[in-house]
């Protein structure tokens, strides 16, 4: 992001356009990265065999990027138990979800709560057509109505700017790394035995496999956090741009913020896709490394300078 | 040689036009979506009004040249809906705004009447319309501002006007209370 991003340069067409180019160039990294594990797990195997596994890893890859695309939502909705809203109920909520739709210029997403008290919220779906968003009861019960406005704005900015389907197809392609790079590590070493007579260059190959079963999951997570801080600070900025009112966003984070409750239904997989981090518990050693989410403090500071 | 140069220039030439063709076509088409939304708005907003009319009136007996005042911009707010450009319907809402103001202001006086669920409903929804309405005005600005910009901006306001491109008009709402638009800084 350049000084100069005057209002209307934050335009949700252009971030859209960024965005498709994002899904593309994501899916052909996640290929590669599983088509490259994949070779190396061949060799290592059966000397040769590396070509051999390509087409499973095209298989694996197409195949979640597939499901990702079509049915990542409802997996991510089911395992966040989120139930979907009936036309009358929380007749408030809906009426700031779609004031703050028309205001993008989006068709209303579908509205889920999750009935728990940590207050959080998440927007997921492919497109604006086939979009749904959730909140916890806890943030209904705790932001009042501009604190509120202001979530739902970040959450549509999200759908309005296409965040949402490369967050999908992240949290889902990741998911399948960390799972292909474990069940390697695991079949690795339990396979030692096997190839007592390998000469030298089985060695080198097996020091590599080995070596990209740890890094992959790593580089996969590096990418997610990459893309997900960025996209945190922009839904932000055209939040805040949407309702005209910065100071609701910021005093709903800090309300986030202060609340010490995790999500119970959040996971690693999925935490990338609140508002603000459901996990409470961050790890001390990579801290940093490994925030999903920009520093509350840094996002609270930027939407304070808007005015 | 020469011929060459000359099919290129012409070719970047023709290119050139299509594409701004193109842009204002695809410019002009969200100000046309962005305006449906807005109309389906003021279309709820006059759909509420009777009913607001008839609740009140059971209670405020004495006050109907307010429900007058009131049933009249409603015609008229209608009639401007169906073919008016954007600023007579901005002018003709404006004043269905004033009118339901006394309207509201008459039931003020009527304690009973605001214990009513059927008012209380009536007003929130209003409420939510009247919001809904500014949140589609302002995506509709948006996108005129984008279209008239490219249209008023060099090379294309040179030969917009021959290709039938007009500039269209905002949406004003007389006494809507504008929040200043924030400063976005990365």
């Amino acid at each position: 992001m350049t000084a100069d991003s005057s209002p209307a340069r934050l335009s949700i067409y252009e971030a859209a356009s960024a965005n498709r180019w994002r899904t593309l160039l994501l899916i052909a990294v996640f290929t590669a990265l599983v088509a490259v594990l994949a070779y190396f797990v061949g060799e290592y195997f059966a000397p040769g065999g590396g070509l051999a596994a390509l087409p499973f890893a095209f298989a694996i890859s197409g195949g979640s990027a597939l499901v990702s695309y079509f049915a990542g939502d409802k997996l991510i909705l089911a395992q966040s138990q989120a139930r979907e809203l009936g036309p009358d109920e929380e007749r408030k909520l809906r009426d700031v979800v779609e004031s703050l739709a028309l205001g993008l210029g989006i068709p209303t997403p579908k509205i889920y709560v999750i009935e728990d008290s940590a207050p959080n919220a998440f927007a997921t779906g492919r497109d604006p057509q086939h979009a749904s968003m959730a909140v916890t009861r806890g943030l209904l019960d705790k932001l009042d109505r501009t604190e509120l406005e202001g979530v739902i704005a970040h959450e549509l900015s999200h759908v309005g700017n296409r965040d949402i389907r490369v967050m999908v197809l992240v949290v889902v392609l990741v998911g399948t790394v960390a799972l292909l790079a474990d069940w390697m590590w695991r079949s690795m070493f339990w396979g030692r035995g096997r190839d007592r007579d390998r000469g030298g260059g089985g060695a080198i190959i097996a020091v590599i496999a080995i070596a990209l079963a740890v890094l992959t999951p790593i580089i996969a997570t590096l990418i997610q956090l990459a893309v997900s801080r960025q996209r945190e600070y922009l839904a932000d900025a055209s939040g805040a741009l949407l309702t005209r009112y910065p100071p609701g966003l910021a005093s709903a984070l800090r309300k986030i913020a202060a609340d010490k409750e995790p999500l119970e239904v959040a996971n690693k997989a999925t935490a990338a896709l609140y508002i603000a981090n459901p996990l409470k518990d961050a790890p001390a050693f990579f801290d940093h490394l490994f925030d999903t989410h920009p520093p509350i403090e840094e996002r609270i500071k930027r939407l304070e300078a808007m005015n | 040689m020469e011929i060459i140069v000359v099919l290129v220039v012409i070719g970047a030439i023709a290119l050139f036009f299509i594409a701004t063709y193109n842009r204002l076509v695809t410019l002009r088409q969200r100000v046309k979506e962005a305006w449906a939304d807005i109309d389906v708005q003021l279309k709820r907003r006059h759909d509420l009004i009777p009913n607001l009319v008839e609740t009140v009136k059971g209670y405020a007996t004495h006050e109907s040249t307010v429900f007058q005042k009131v049933t009249e911009a409603r015609a008229a707010a209608v009639a401007a809906g169906a073919s008016a450009t954007p600023e007579q319907r901005a002018q003709a809402e404006n004043m269905l705004t004033s009118a339901l103001r006394s309207v509201f202001a008459v039931a003020e006086n009527y304690p009973q009447l605001q214990a009513v669920q059927e008012f209380k409903d009536l007003s929130e929804n209003l409420t939510a319309t009247e919001d809904k309405i500014a949140f589609a005005r302002r995506f509709y600005n948006g996108n005129v501002r984008d279209y008239n910009t490219s249209l008023q901006t060099f090379p294309t306001n040179a030969f917009a006007g021959m290709l039938g491109f007009k500039p269209e008009q905002y949406f004003e709402l007389a006494d809507a209370t504008e929040r200043a638009v924030p400063q976005v800084k990365f």
